[in-house]
Formats: structure tokens, sequence, C-alpha cells
């Protein structure tokens, strides 16, 4: 039969566990060849482990992996050479340079003599590495070690390839350029499997798997779910007073599954396409209009999930609005002004300016290596300033860097929880060192296990709860001390879209109780929940504004609605345009 | 297991270019081994000569003199003399005299009187049992030679003298042995610790699991790691032996091959027993914390080294048996010392490559070529 040449590798009840622990439940897929085929869903999920199957590096528990027809574990030497797999921090030796890098698995892959000079022409062209081939590989950026990692899996010019989580770590534009490179080589007749936990990227592939807790939610073409949701997205414009409490009344209502804010104004799904909400109950004022747009991969996964949480956060409730000291200037409750980080020569945050208000949300959104995370630092008080100045609630970050530490809740990115203490030390822990004591510490705890739900979990290690929890776990930590200030690193990278939403729907109803928010990101889901971005590029502020602002900004004829990805990359693009002709 | 020869060659070409870029590496096996010998060799000295002795003379009479004259005449002895016991004793405290020798002021009268018992007294430092065993035994001695010259002359001469003669190190110069000794130390260090971080290194970056999902065999990736660092473990030793006959004078009695082989024996178990914790905890910093306690401080303590094996209670030293080290001490110790004893080198060589066998062999049991296991 003609269709089942066209399968590369096929999968049949296919199971995995570690130690005890389901990671996969009997998974029954087919990827075929000629197409990129996504392995989509957040971090947990069982992406790797089932890469990993597919690679002959693990044996499954139940069921079988057939990769060309062949058990890649019992043949694994004669699959070898046809599949190409690339880990997800890629195998890279970062002391070697690139041409070193590319020596080395041409020879472990077999690739000698005229065959060698041809491929690694043939791959220093196509992943434009050629100019920096007596470069280490640690001193590339990330998405030329991407590219890099991508040409040492070419070797051999496998039939398969498989790519886990290519685009962590890589920026925007990278990214845009690694896909091109690997669709030419999917519409070359190769198998590729592209696993991801960016939604918006699993929209191209031609097939996706969509992945949740081990289990299959959907195989198919990506298009075909989402035409399946045709006339269930609507866009609510014209919004007039506050766009996060309409968002919370549309969420109340029973016809709606899911809402995100947009810029100025709310994304919402529905049940069913014909039911709409009652426009008068949204009370978004008078121009309000509903308008049907094109249906997302999220809102169909959201969907398949069963729909997003409510709109309405238990913990908001629970916490009393936040106040300001007499004095603090409420137009700027954060402040940089001129501020500078040198590290020797490198400039890592280049005279950035910013205010910020109360209640606000402003994103710093940036590529990774832009000077983000050294802007936030110094912000929080974790890292000197060379020069300029840095104030949280009227205090000098320079002189009293523990009293505003005080004033400040911080969620970091990886969450950075004790692994191996239990739910309710790491509560009693964090509690305890923002100087909560006694009966306070005590209610402060038992509040935030009740508004997190976290009852169940009190004895688990921190280490082994579902990300999710791990995120709420974190929030709470971050919170127990009622600041009115709340910094986030990264805080919602590779959790599942339900989680995000309810995540953010907690953010959204603090900001409302005046809590001032301040968050690093490179993912444009969450920029659109910032009131106000700077866009940081090599140190410097390169553009800020609202999210419509910025997309504004980046219009032109070709793209006259750019998105929040368009809108950076044209501004990046426009910058270093401008930087070369000076 | 099959092996491609361009595949081995492949990857023993990136180790080395990664020993080689690697600054901490040269420095382990190249800067460390030097600072070592040279602590062994000079700062570490177990010969007690000249000990520092207060002497404190509160007779005046011509028999305390001719005493005290004895003493500062002893080639082992550097005194000090005062009249102030408080002062002496406050010395002895401060660690500024090994011991305090106290003459009272009816020494002479004592020793006119009686037999000479009790008439002086002696106080050492028993903080440092070793020392005061020292200033104990040689202010004995020469207070015994004291009053056989004061009985009438040399009584006891010429019906026998005693002539010791120290084979294999007649100068008794610590060094001799400590500094081959040390070598086993540093062949440890360059064995066990550089190779228990290199698999484990590669598991903490990923390019183990890149690796393993290209065609390279067991062998290869086992081989890849024990040829490099054996061959960067054989040039630290070349340069070892060369710093100390050269440098340091320590003499080389035994052949350079058979000095070749049983390096080799002692680094093949170095260097499988730092494989085989890097790839069984895939952990930097628990392999290097495994290493430290399973392989560098026996080589330090259970050796022979510094603390002599027989001296040791009975379990612990059953436990030395088990220490590669102990036999490489051994024949260091007689190769450097004494030249070939086969008797004792044999026994050596035959451990060595029974321990070898064993901690390769281990390792290469335990080398993946998946994730979960073999």
């Amino acid at each position: 039969m003609a269709v089942s040449e066209d399968i590369a590798i096929r999968l049949r009840a296919l199971g995995h566990a570690f130690a005890g622990r389901p990671a996969l439940h009997a998974l029954d897929a087919d990827i075929r060849r000629g197409i990129i085929t996504g392995l989509v869903g957040p971090d947990g999920a069982g992406k790797t482990t089932l890469l990993r199957l597919m690679a002959g590096l693990l044996k499954p528990d139940s069921g079988s992996v057939q990769v060309e027809g062949l058990d890649p574990v019992t043949a694994g030497d004669a699959l070898r050479l046809q599949l190409g797999y690339m880990p997800q921090k890629f195998g890279l030796y970062e002391d070697l340079t690139v041409l070193e890098n590319l020596t080395l698995y041409a020879d472990l892959r077999g690739v000698t003599g005229a065959a060698r000079e041809e491929s690694f022409q043939r791959l220093l062209a196509f992943t434009d590495l050629a100019r920096f081939t007596e470069r280490l590989a640690g001193k590339l950026s990330g998405g030329m070690k991407q590219k890099l990692g991508l040409a040492c899996t070419l070797l051999g010019s496998p039939r398969i390839l498989l790519l886990d989580e290519p685009c962590v770590g890589v920026d925007p534009i990278s990214r845009r350029e690694l896909w091109r490179m690997v669709s030419s080589l999917a519409d070359g007749g190769m198998a590729v499997l592209w696993s991801t936990s960016y939604l918006d990227e699993a929209e191209l592939c031609g097939e996706v798997l969509l992945m949740h807790e081990g289990r299959l939610q959907y195989s198919g073409s990506p298009q075909a779910l989402m035409d399946s949701m045709q006339g269930r997205s609507l866009l609510l414009q014209g919004i007039a007073g506050n766009r996060r409490q309409v968002l919370r009344r549309a969420l109340r209502c029973t016809e709606v599954i899911d809402g995100a804010l947009q810029g100025h104004a709310v994304r919402l799904v529905l049940r069913t396409a014909s039911e709409l909400p009652d426009l008068t109950s949204l009370d978004a004022g008078p121009h309000a209009s509903l308008q049907t747009v094109k249906p997302r991969l999220e809102d169909a996964f959201i969907d398949l999930l069963g729909g997003g949480p409510g709109g309405d956060s238990p913990l908001a409730e629970h916490m009393p609005p936040a106040r300001l000291p007499d004095g603090v200037d409420a137009d700027a409750v954060i402040v940089a002004e001129q501020l500078t980080r040198r590290f020797g020569d490198f400039v890592a945050t280049d005279h950035v300016d910013f205010r910020i208000r109360r209640g606000e949300i402003f994103g710093l959104l940036g590529p990774n290596g832009a000077g983000k995370s050294t802007t936030f630092k110094m912000m929080c008080g974790l890292l000197p300033v060379s020069s300029g100045q840095a104030r949280v609630m009227g205090l000098d970050l320079k002189k009293s860097a523990s009293q505003a530490r005080q004033q400040i809740g911080y969620m970091a990115q990886k969450f950075a929880l004790y692994s191996n203490l239990s739910v309710a030390q790491n509560l009693e822990f964090f509690s305890g060192i923002y100087g909560l004591s006694g009966t306070r510490q005590r209610a402060a705890v038992a509040d935030m296990v009740r508004v997190f739900g976290l009852q169940p979990y009190l004895a688990m290690n921190a280490g082994e709860l579902p990300l999710g929890f791990k995120q709420r776990l974190a929030l709470a930590c971050a919170l127990m001390h009622q600041p009115p200030l709340l910094f986030l690193d990264e805080p919602t990278s590779g959790v599942d879209p339900v989680s995000r939403r309810e995540f953010w729907s907690h953010i959204n109803s603090l900001v409302d109780k005046g809590v001032t928010v301040m968050v690093t990101t490179h993912f444009m889901d969450e920029a659109e929940y910032c009131d106000r971005i700077g866009l940081v590029y090599r140190g410097r502020m390169i553009a800020s504004g609202t999210p419509d602002e910025l997309k504004a900004m980046a219009a032109d004829a070709d793209l006259p609605d750019p998105g929040m990805e368009d809108a950076f990359i044209a501004l990046v693009q426009r910058d270093d345009q401008l930087r070369e002709a000076t | 297991m099959s092996i491609s020869l361009r595949r081995l060659a492949a990857l023993c070409r990136k180790e080395s270019y990664q020993i080689v870029r690697d600054p901490s590496s040269i420095l382990i096996a190249f800067v460390l081994p030097v600072l070592l010998l040279f602590i062994y060799g000079y700062g570490i000295n177990l010969d007690a000569n000249r000990v520092r002795l207060g002497i404190v003379q509160q007779d005046g009479g011509v028999e305390a003199s001719r005493f005290v004259q004895t003493l500062q005449a002893s080639p082992f002895i550097a005194a000090s003399l005062s009249t102030s016991e408080s002062a002496m004793r406050q010395q002895l405290q401060m660690g500024e005299v090994r011991g305090v020798v106290i003459l009272r002021s009816d020494f002479s009268a004592r020793v006119r009187q009686g037999q000479g018992a009790a008439a002086i007294q002696l106080l050492t430092d028993g903080a440092e049992p070793n020392t005061a065993n020292f200033v104990a035994s040689y202010v004995q001695g020469v207070f015994q030679l004291w009053l056989n010259q004061r009985q009438g002359g040399q009584p006891a001469a010429a019906t026998l003298t005693v002539q010791p003669r120290y084979w294999f190190n007649p100068t008794t110069v610590s060094r001799n042995y400590l500094v081959p000794g040390s070598i086993s130390v540093i062949m440890t260090i360059i064995g066990a610790l550089l190779t228990s971080l290199v698999v484990a290194r590669e598991w903490e970056r990923g390019t183990m699991e890149a690796l393993l999902s290209t065609p390279v065999t067991r062998a290869e990736l086992l081989l890849s790691k024990i040829i490099p660092y054996y061959l960067l473990g054989m040039a630290a030793m070349a340069m070892c032996v060369l710093v100390a006959t050269l440098v340091m004078g320590v003499p080389l009695r035994g052949s350079l091959w058979v000095l070749f082989v049983v390096t080799s024996l002692f680094l093949g178990s170095a260097l499988g027993l730092g494989l085989l914790l890097s790839t069984t905890t895939r952990n930097q910093f628990i392999a290097a914390q495994f290493a430290l306690t399973a392989a560098f401080l026996p080589a330090i303590m259970l050796s022979g080294f510094v603390f002599e094996i027989r001296s040791m209670p009975l379990a612990v030293q059953a436990v030395t048996y088990l220490i590669p080290a102990r036999y490489f001490v051994s024949a260091l110790q007689t190769l450097f010392q004494a030249g070939e004893i086969w008797p004792v080198l044999l026994i050596n060589l035959l451990f060595l490559l029974l321990s070898a066998a064993f901690w390769l062999g281990l390792t290469a049991w335990r080398t993946p070529r998946r994730l979960d296991g073999n």
C-alpha cells in the first residue's frame, strides 16, 4: 500500500514508566515522511521520553516502536545511521571549535573523504556558519549553537530527524531561520519530529501529536483541529474601562470556556459557535464589539483539556489592597534611571530608563542574552548597579537593598523551591525568611494552602509536584508577606496553557488590588498581558509602549496587522539596520 | 564489541583537545605534581635533626657545668641556657623549645652522693609524642654518656663498639622514601580524580546523549577515555621521576621499564575507579567527592606511604590489602631505594594487575549503551 510506505515511525500501545511512575500511556501514532510533525505539549507531557524511545536510548515498558520497520533497541546499530537525534541540550563540545565538532560527528557517523568535504560545505552554507568554523562552540549564540547542533545531526544524511525542543533559548529571529531549514529538509522527503511547548510554533507543522500528562490528546493536522474551532474564537474590541475586569466578567459567562488579554482587546473562546455571551453583561462600554477571529491551536488545546479556569482568583480575594507608604509617587513605584551594568568591557545593561506606575504590569521583553535578567537582578538588589539608579518604593537599591527586597515578592524562572523539602516546609521556610513568625506565619501559610488548593500535597516533596502545582507553590512562597511589588522572571515558560491562564488570572486580580508587577519574558503570549513593554536588545531598551503601540510601530504595507512576535522581529531588525548605518 | 579505529581516533582526538584546552586539567596533571613533590620532599621531614632544648641551670657547680657542656656538644641538640625555670616553662608552652632539662641547685651534691638517680628533671612537650620521644632518648643518652665519662674516662671503649649501617637509604634521608610514596598520591589524583570528572561532565552537558545516538560502541567510548588519560598520567609520571631524581636527588635504583609496567598497572586501576564513579553517578560533584574518599585519602593514609602499615590495628591492616596504592607505594619504594627485588615486586605487580582488571572490568560492565542502563 502506498500509504504505509509513507510512514517512517509507528507507535503501537507504547507505554513507559520511570520508577513506577507512568510517563507515557498506551500511545498509538504514525509519523509520516515529507512533513514536520510537531510533538506538542507542556513540560512533563512525555515529549522527551517519547523521542528517546524512538532513538533507542530507552527501552519501552510496553507496546512497540518501529522506526523504518525496525526496533530501535534491538536493531540500534542498523538504525543509528538513518536516524538523526538532537537532544534538548544538544551535545556540542563547547571547548571544541565549530569545525572540530563537525569533524568529530563526521567521524562518528562514518562520513569520510570526498563525501565529508561535500557535506561540510553543504551544511555550513545551509546553516550560515561558514564564517565561524574556527570559533569555539561555547562562544556561539543560542541560535547558532542550535544550527551547529542541527548540522552535526544531519551528517550522514539521516532519513529521520528527531529534534527535542530545538527552539528553547533561541531568539525569535533564529527560530524562524531554523524552522525554514528544517522545512526544506522535510520537503526533501525526510521525516521530521519537532518537539515544542509553544503552540504557535506547532500551528505551522504538517501534523501534530498533542500531548498532555503522558497521553495523546490529538493527532493529525493542526489546521483541521483549528478548523473545528471555527466561529468559536472571538475578539472583544473597543473596551472602555478596565479590560482585566471585563475579562473576569467574560470568564464568568457559561458560554465562554477560555479567555485571555490581547493588548487592549480580550480574546475569548466559546463553548459552541452558536451561543454568544451577552455583551451588556460584560459591561465593556458603549463601543465594545465582538468579532470572530481565526482560531488558534491553543484554543483547540484548551478545549481538548476541558476549557480554561475561571477568571476569579481566590488569591486576590484574600489579599488586602496594596498600599503605598506616604511620600511614594504612585506614578513611579519602580524606577530605573540611566541604569547601567558593566562586566569588564561588556555592557550588559546600557543606560536603561523606565518608570512603572502602581497597579501596572510592565514587561521586559527580549531575546536571550539581551540584558533582561541583568536589569531585572539590579532592580531586585541582587546585582550591584555600575552607574545610574534603581529605585523601588522610593528606596535606592544601592543604599537600602534589603529594605527594598522586603517590599518585593520574587518568583524566578525555574521556581527556586527546595525540591527536597515538602510543600509545607517550603511554605514555612519562605514565610520565615520574609520575617513572618508565630500566629501570623501560621495564618499566612494556611491562607496560601487554601487559596492554591495545596492541602493534598502538603507532605509531598516540592520536586515531585506536577509542574502546574510547582508554579502555584512558587507564587504562594513569593506572596506570603503580601508584598506591594511582584517581580516575575519568565514565570510560565513550559507550563501548560490552562495553568498559564490560571497564573495570569491571579496576577490580573493582584494588579487590580494595586500590586505592581514587573515581568521578564521571551514568551509573546505573556507579553500580551502587560500594560507596557520595554523591548530590550543588546543591553539597550530599543522601544517601549503598550503591546498595541509596539505592534503599530512595526506595522507596514507588507504586514498591516502584525502579531507580537512579528513586531518584536521587525523592531529588532530595524535596530540592527540603524546600528549598521551609524 | 567491535571497534572502529576511525571513531576511536576521533573520540581520542576530541578528548585530547578538551584536556589541552582545559587549564584545570593541565594544572592537575603538571603543576600540582611538582607542588606535591616539593611539599613531601622538603616540607615534610620525619628526621629529627637538632632538637631545640632548653636548659635551666640552677647549680653553678663544676659537675653541672660539665653536664651542660656535654649537652651542648651533642650534634642532635640545639641548647639554649637560662637560670629561670618559669621563663623556660613558658618557652616550652610557646613551642619554642621541645624540651627542658632542669638542673636543681643540689645537682652536684646529689650526683656525688648517690648514683645520680633523679638528679635531672626533663620536661617534654607531650602534645607531639614523636618529638617528645626523641627528646627523651637524646637527653637520656647524653646523660648516660656523661655519667660514663665522669666515672673514669672511657670505660667501655675498645671492648665493644656499635657501628650502625642503614641499608637501602644509608643517610636515612626520609625524602628518599617520601618522594616515591608521594608519586603514588599524584598518580591517584590524575588517574582517579581527573577521570571521575570526564564522563560525568558528558552526562551533565548532554553530550553523552548525543554520542549514544551515533554508531559509537561501548568499547570505543571506554577506550576513548582511558587512552588519553593514560598518556596524560604517564607524562606526569615521567615528569615526576625527572624532578625527583634530577632536582631532588632521590636515587632510582630499579630499571625504567619495570617502573613503566608498575605505573601502567596502577593507572589501570586508578582510571578504572575514576571512570566507574563518573559513569555510575553521572554527576561531577558527587563523582569527585567519591574519588577523594575512595582513592585519594586511602592513597595517603592506608598505602604505607606516610604511616607504617604494620603499626596499624589489624582490622585497618586488612583493609589496606584492598587499596591498590598500597602495592604501588611498596613497588615504588623498592624500585627507587633498593632496585629490582623480585620477590617484593612480583607480589605487588600481581595485585596491581588483579586490581586493574577488576576496576576496568567493572567499568566496562557498567558503561551504558542506553540511558536506562545497559
